[in-house]
C-alpha cells in the first residue's frame, strides 16, 4: 500500500476543482476504494474526501421526481419514505446489496463509479486489462463464473457490480456533474459507464475533477417495481444475474416496461429489446421468454459463465411474470409424490 | 436424555460434569480481555512482519531486489532465501508425522505454490512494512506445474496414499463387493464433485516471537501446542527444550491451525535475524493461499440392493489433489466404512500430487465431503427402491463395524433416526404442502457417522494454599469451550465451587496433550485432567502432596470395539423455481456422542457444525485458476460462508450416554459431528423438492439449474 495525501472538501465546486487541479481521486464511503489501495490494484496519490459534503439531502424536485444528493448513503436512500413507496425498485436494488454495515458507508456517488469484482482485477500478480492495460484478460481463458455475456470485448469481460445502478437506469435517472470549472452538466445514468472496448481501463467519460453531485430520479414510470437478485448465499453476495423491472399491464396487455439487468454486463444494462418486445404485447409467460430470449441473443457466454444466460432467461421472465401478476410455467420435471 | 441438563446453579457455586455451565471464559471475551495472539503487549515494541507472497505457481526465484523496500523509513531488514536464518530441509524428519515436520520458508530460491511467501520485510511500523513489501522486486521463472485435478487423471498419475487421516489404510474391503454388486437387483452408479475448500476461522493466523540468543518463545494461534513446539525446533534446528509455544486464546481453528504456519516461522526467523520481537498476522487474503486447506474430490459411489430393500453392495472411491512435499489424504470413504450392513464393501482412495497449497485436515475431514457423496447415494437407492429413505436407512443400520466386523463400543444411529423424525415430524411432512409462493418445497434425510479417537493426554492439578485449584496442561481452546468443560471436571471432582478453579491452558511448559482436532480434544485432555483431579482428591484424603498429575492413553476398548459416533439430520428446504436458488428453511439434527460434559457449549459445537454443513453444501468453494494454482476467490466476499440468512432455525437433540468404553470421562467428540451428512440431507431434500440430483457440490443456482428440467 502506497503513502498518499488526503484531504477533505468543503464543498463540491470546492471539491472539483481540488481534483481537477491535482488530479486527486475523492473518496466517498470508501468501501471499495480502500480495499483497492491495500491490495495495491488502485494507487491515487491523493484523495479528496466528498463523503461530508452537504449535498446528502433527498428531496423532491418540482416535476414530481426526486433530487438525490450523491453524497446521501445507500442506507439513507433505501429507506427514504419516497423511495421505498415511489421508486420502490430502487429501494429493493438497494437493500439486496452488500450488508448494512456496508450501506451505512457507502455514498450513491461511489456506488455508481465502483470498480467490478473481477477476481484477476483484484490479483495484481495476474493479467488484467483493466488494472494494467496491455496486460492480457485473465480470466477470458480463466474463472470467468463472475464474469459478464453482454458487451464485453476480447480485452475484458468483467461485471459491473452494482444493484443501485441497476434500478437507476431502470428508473431513466439523470446525473448532475460538477465539472472542475465549477460548472453543472447533466448525463444519463445509462450513458455514464463506457463498455471495455480496447480501453477497459477507461470505465466512464468523466473528467479529472468531475464530480457526481446529485442524482435526479424523474417522476416514476407507471407499474409494478420488482427486482430479483440470484446470488450464491442469501445475503452479502453480488448479483449473478439481478433484474430491475416496473411493468404496467392494463387488460392483459404491458402498456410500459423498464427492464435493466445486473451481473450480466460490464455496465448496468438496460434490456432495450426486452422493452420493445413487450411495450403493446400481451402479458403471457410464452411473450415474457421470448422478450427475454431477444435480449440474450447476443449474448457470450466464456466457459464458467455460461450459466449466466439460461439463468437470465429464466430471471427475466420470472421477473416479469412477478411483476404482472402471472405464474411462471415452470417444469418441476421429476418431482415425485413423498413415498 | 441429557438434553435436560441442570441449568440451575447448584448451591455453593459449585458445578458437576454435565451442567449446562456457561463459558467460563466468555465475559473476558466479551469484555476484550481475552488476549489473542495479535492483541499481546510486549514491554518492548515488536518490529511488524510483512509477507510478499509468490504472484506464479511453482517456480524458480531468478532475483528478489530489496533496495527500493530497504529504502523506506521504518524499515529494518527484508529477509529472502539469500538471507534468512539456516533451517532444515522443509518435511525433515521425515517420520516425525506431518504437524512435527519442518515448514522451512524463505530457504531456497524456489516456490512450490502460488502464494507462497518470498520475502518478509520487517518494519517498526504496519505501514512502512505493506508499503515496502509493495516495493520488493521479485523476478520468478515459473515451471511446469501440476495445478488442476479433475478425477479423469490416468491411472498412473494416480496414487495410493500410505494411509489416510485417522491412521486408516486407504484401501479397505470386507466381505466380496464384486459379488453383491452382481446379486443386487437395484444398482446406483454416480459421481459427485466437490469443490476445494477454506476453513476461513475468523481470527486470521499470528504469531508473536521473541528471541534471546538462546530461547525462542512463539506466541501463535495454533490448535497444538506439542506439535508446534517440534516442529519449530526442526524447521530453526533448535533445541525442543528452548522453543516455548503460548497459545491461550485462538479464534477458531477449523484444522487450518492443526500445524504450523507461514506467520509462525517468519516471525521466529525474522526474530532470530534482527534480535528483537516480530509479530506476523496473515492477511484474509494470504490465508487463502498459506493457510491448509481442503483438496476439491471426485467420489464414484456404488450401491445395490435387494428388491425387498436389503443393502447388499458398497464401493466408495475417491480421487482428491495432494499437496506436493506434504502428506495428508482425505478419508472420504469413512462413512461408507462405518454406517450400513452389507454383504461386499470397496473403499479406495486415491490422490494425485499437485502443487498446491497445503492440503490438510479441514473440520469433519472425511465425513464432511464424503457423506456428501455417500448419503446422497443412498438417497438415490432409496428413491430408486420407492421406499422411504428414513424407513431404508433404518433396515439397513449396521450392527456391527461393516467394514471390519468388530463390535461397536456403542453405536447410536438407530435411535438418532428414530428420534430425529420424530422430532422433525417425518412422517407428517406432506401436511407441509409442496410449495410456498415461488418456493418449491422438500425434505431430506442423512446419517451422521463420525470415529471416535482418544488421544495419549497429561495434566497437572494443584491446590493452593488459598484453597484454589489450578490446573495447567497444553491443550488449547479454539472457542469450543476446553476452559470451561475442564473447570467443570475440576470442580466436580475436587469439591469445589466452580470461582475456586483457575484452568491454565496454551503453553508448552504444561503437562503435554495432543491440543484440539479431530474431535478428541475433550476426552483426551479432560480424562487426563480428570486422572489428575481423582489423584489429587485421593493424596489429599491421605495427608498427601498437594499436587497431582493425571495421564490417559487410548487402552484395549479402543483396539476391541469401533468408536464411533452417531447423528441424523432432518432438512426442509425451498427451491426457487425461477432461479434455482435453494434456502435452508428448517434443521433438525439428533445426535449421540457418549456423556455430555456440557449441553451448552455442546450445543453450540452442533450448531455450528450444522452451520458448517450448510456452507459445504450451499455456498463454499474455491475457484482455482488452473494455470498458475492460484486460487481466484480469496476474500469473504468471494468465498461464502453462509451469512445469518442462511441459516435458519436449528433444532438439536442430543440422546447420548455415557460409554466407559470410551476413556475415563465416557464421553465422544462433538466438535465435527453436526456438518457430517448435513450436506447431503440438504442435497436430499432439493431432490424432494425439484427432482434434480445435484451431484456437483455446493449447489449454487447454476449447479442445481444444470440439474434441472431445461426450459
Amino acid at each position: 500500500m502506497r503513502p498518499f495525501g488526503y484531504e477533505r472538501a468543503e464543498s463540491a465546486v470546492a471539491a472539483a476543482r481540488r481534483a481537477a487541479d491535482t488530479g486527486a481521486t475523492f473518496i466517498g464511503g470508501g468501501t471499495n476504494l480502500v480495499d483497492l489501495m491495500k491490495l495495491g490494484v488502485m494507487t491515487p496519490e491523493r484523495l479528496v474526501d466528498v463523503s461530508r459534503l452537504p449535498n446528502r439531502d433527498i428531496a423532491d424536485a418540482d416535476d414530481g421526481g426526486l433530487a438525490i444528493g450523491a453524497a446521501a448513503t445507500n442506507t439513507a436512500l433505501a429507506n427514504d419514505p419516497r423511495v421505498r413507496e415511489r421508486f420502490r425498485v430502487l429501494s429493493l436494488a438497494l437493500l439486496s446489496g452488500a450488508t448494512p454495515q456496508i450501506r451505512n458507508k457507502a455514498t450513491v456517488g461511489g456506488n455508481l463509479l465502483q470498480r467490478t469484482r473481477c477476481p484477476y482485477f483484484y490479483e495484481v500478480g495476474l493479467p488484467c486489462n483493466k488494472r494494467a492495460p496491455g496486460s492480457g484478460c485473465g480470466a477470458r481463458f480463466g474463472r470467468s463464473r463472475d464474469a459478464a455475456v453482454l458487451g464485453t470485448s476480447e480485452h475484458c469481460i468483467a461485471a459491473h457490480p452494482s444493484d443501485m445502478a441497476v434500478a437507476m437506469v431502470a428508473l431513466d435517472a439523470r446525473l448532475g456533474v460538477r465539472g472542475g470549472d465549477g460548472d453543472l452538466r447533466w448525463l444519463d445514468v445509462d450513458a455514464l459507464h463506457r463498455l471495455p472496448g480496447d480501453r477497459p481501463d477507461r470505465e466512464h467519460d468523466l473528467a479529472p475533477g468531475d464530480l457526481i453531485e446529485t442524482v435526479r430520479l424523474p417522476p416514476p414510470p407507471p407499474g409494478r417495481h420488482v427486482y430479483t437478485k440470484v446470488r450464491d448465499r442469501a445475503s452479502y453476495a453480488f448479483a449473478l444475474v439481478s433484474v430491475a423491472v416496473v411493468l404496467a399491464v392494463e387488460d392483459g396487455v404491458v402498456t410500459s416496461a423498464r427492464v435493466a439487468l445486473g451481473g450480466v454486463a460490464p455496465k448496468p444494462w438496460r434490456a432495450r429489446a426486452v422493452e420493445a418486445a413487450l411495450t403493446g404485447a400481451r402479458a403471457t409467460w410464452r411473450a415474457f421468454c421470448a422478450a427475454a430470449e431477444a435480449e440474450l441473443a447476443p449474448a457470450r457466454g466464456h466457459g464458467d459463465n455460461d450459466f449466466k444466460i439460461p439463468l437470465a432467461r429464466r430471471a427475466i421472465a420470472g421477473t416479469l411474470a412477478e411483476a404482472a401478476g402471472i405464474a411462471p410455467e415452470v417444469p418441476t420435471g421429476g418431482r415425485r409424490a413423498t413415498p | 436424555m441429557s438434553d435436560t441438563p441442570q441449568t440451575t446453579p447448584r448451591e455453593g457455586g459449585r458445578a458437576a460434569i454435565g451442567d449446562a455451565v456457561p463459558r467460563v471464559d466468555g465475559p473476558k471475551k466479551v469484555t476484550g480481555r481475552a488476549p489473542y495472539t495479535a492483541d499481546h503487549r510486549l514491554d518492548e515494541a515488536p518490529l511488524i512482519g510483512w509477507i510478499v507472497p509468490s504472484r506464479a505457481g511453482r517456480a524458480r526465484v531468478d532475483a528478489v531486489d530489496t533496495a527500493r523496500a530497504l529504502d523506506v523509513p521504518g524499515v529494518v531488514a527484508v529477509l529472502t532465501h539469500r538471507n534468512a536464518p539456516k533451517q532444515a530441509p522443509r518435511g525433515t524428519p521425515s517420520d516425525a508425522g506431518r504437524f512435527s515436520q519442518s515448514h522451512a520458508l524463505l530457504a531456497a530460491p524456489e516456490v512450490a505454490c502460488y502464494g507462497e511467501p518470498v520475502a518478509l520485510v520487517l518494519a517498526e511500523t504496519l505501514e512502512a512494512a505493506r508499503e515496502a513489501a509493495g516495493l520488493v522486486e521479485v523476478a520468478l521463472t515459473p515451471l511446469p506445474g501440476r495445478y488442476a485435478v479433475t478425477g479423469d487423471e490416468p491411472d498412473e498419475a494416480l496414487e495410493v496414499p500410505d494411509d489416510v487421516d485417522g491412521g486408516m489404510p486407504a484401501d479397505m474391503s470386507h466381505g466380496d463387493f464384486d459379488l453383491a454388486w452382481e446379486k443386487a437387483e437395484v444398482r446406483v452408479d454416480a459421481t459427485y464433485e466437490t469443490l476445494a475448500e477454506h476453513a476461513s476461522a475468523m481470527e486470521p493466523h499470528a504469531t508473536l516471537a521473541t528471541w534471546d540468543g538462546e530461547e525462542l518463545v512463539v506466541r501463535v494461534a495454533i490448535q497444538i501446542v506439542g506439535s508446534a513446539v517440534e516442529a519449530l525446533a526442526n524447521t530453526l534446528r533448535l533445541d525442543k527444550e528452548k522453543v516455548r509455544v503460548i497459545s491461550p486464546f485462538i479464534g477458531g481453528g477449523f484444522g487450518s491451525k492443526l500445524g504450523i504456519h507461514d506467520d509462525a516461522v517468519l516471525a521466529s526467523l525474522g526474530a532470530i535475524a534482527t534480535d528483537r520481537p516480530v509479530r506476523v498476522v496473515q492477511t484474509r487474503r494470504d490465508l487463502f493461499s498459506s493457510a491448509p486447506h481442503r483438496g476439491c474430490s471426485t467420489q464414484r459411489v456404488r450401491l445395490g440392493a435387494s428388491r425387498d430393500g436389503r443393502l447388499l453392495a458398497v464401493a466408495h472411491e475417491s480421487v482428491m489433489p495432494m499437496a506436493r512435499g506434504y502428506e495428508f489424504a482425505e478419508p472420504c470413504a469413512a462413512s461408507a466404512r462405518a454406517s450400513y450392513a452389507c454383504d461386499g464393501i470397496l473403499t479406495r482412495h486415491r490422490v494425485v500430487r499437485a502443487d498446491l497449497p497445503r492440503i490438510d485436515s479441514m473440520r469433519g475431514p472425511g465425513e464432511a465431503v464424503g457423506s456428501l457423496a455417500f448419503e446422497s447415494a443412498v438417497d438415490e437407492l432409496a428413491r430408486a427402491l420407492e421406499r422411504d429413505p428414513v424407513a431404508f436407512r433404518l433396515a439397513n443400520v449396521a450392527e456391527t463395524e461393516p467394514i471390519s466386523g468388530k463390535p461397536f463400543a456403542s453405536f447410536d444411529l438407530r435411535r438418532c433416526l428414530e428420534v430425529g423424525a420424530e422430532r422433525y415430524g417425518w412422517s407428517r411432512r406432506a401436511e407441509r404442502g409442496r410449495r410456498d409462493g415461488r418456493w418449491l418445497l422438500g425434505h431430506g434425510v442423512a446419517s451422521a457417522t463420525r470415529p471416535n479417537f482418544l488421544m495419549e493426554a497429561k495434566a497437572r492439578v494443584r491446590l493452593e494454599d488459598d484453597g484454589r485449584a489450578v490446573a495447567e496442561l497444553d491443550m488449547t481452546d479454539i472457542g469450543t469451550g476446553s476452559y470451561t468443560i475442564l473447570s467443570q471436571i475440576v470442580a466436580d471432582t475436587l469439591e469445589l465451587p466452580l470461582d475456586r478453579v483457575e484452568v491454565r491452558l496454551g503453553d508448552s511448559r504444561y503437562p503435554q496433550t495432543a491440543g484440539s482436532g479431530g474431535s478428541f480434544g475433550a476426552a483426551s485432555a479432560g480424562g487426563a485432567l480428570l486422572s489428575a483431579c481423582r489423584r489429587l482428591r485421593g493424596q489429599l484424603r491421605a495427608g498427601g502432596g498437594r499436587e497431582a498429575e493425571g495421564h490417559i492413553e487410548p487402552g484395549e476398548d479402543f483396539e476391541k470395539y469401533a468408536q464411533y459416533m452417531t447423528g441424523a439430520h432432518f432438512v426442509e428446504v425451498g427451491v426457487d423455481e425461477v432461479t434455482s436458488e435453494v434456502r435452508v428453511r428448517r434443521a433438525v439434527g439428533a445426535f449421540s456422542f457418549g456423556r455430555v460434559l456440557n449441553p451448552t457449549t455442546a450445543r453450540s459445537q452442533l450448531y455450528g457444525g450444522m452451520v458448517f454443513g450448510i456452507g459445504g453444501a450451499l455456498t463454499e468453494g474455491l475457484h482455482l485458476d488452473e494455470r498458475v494454482g492460484a486460487y481466484m476467490n480469496r476474500d469473504l466476499a468471494g468465498y461464502h460462508l453462509p451469512t445469518e440468512r442462511d441459516v435458519p432455525a436449528l433444532e438439536v437433540v442430543m440422546i447420548g450416554e455415557r460409554d466407559d468404553r470410551c476413556g475415563l470421562l465416557g464421553s465422544k467428540g462433538v466438535g465435527e459431528l453436526g456438518l457430517c451428512g448435513l450436506g447431503a440431507a440438504i442435497a436430499n431434500a432439493v431432490y424432494d423438492a425439484c427432482g434434480a440430483r445435484v451431484r456437483r457440490f455446493p449447489l449454487t443456482p447454476d449447479a442445481v439449474m444444470a440439474a434441472r428440467a431445461a426450459w
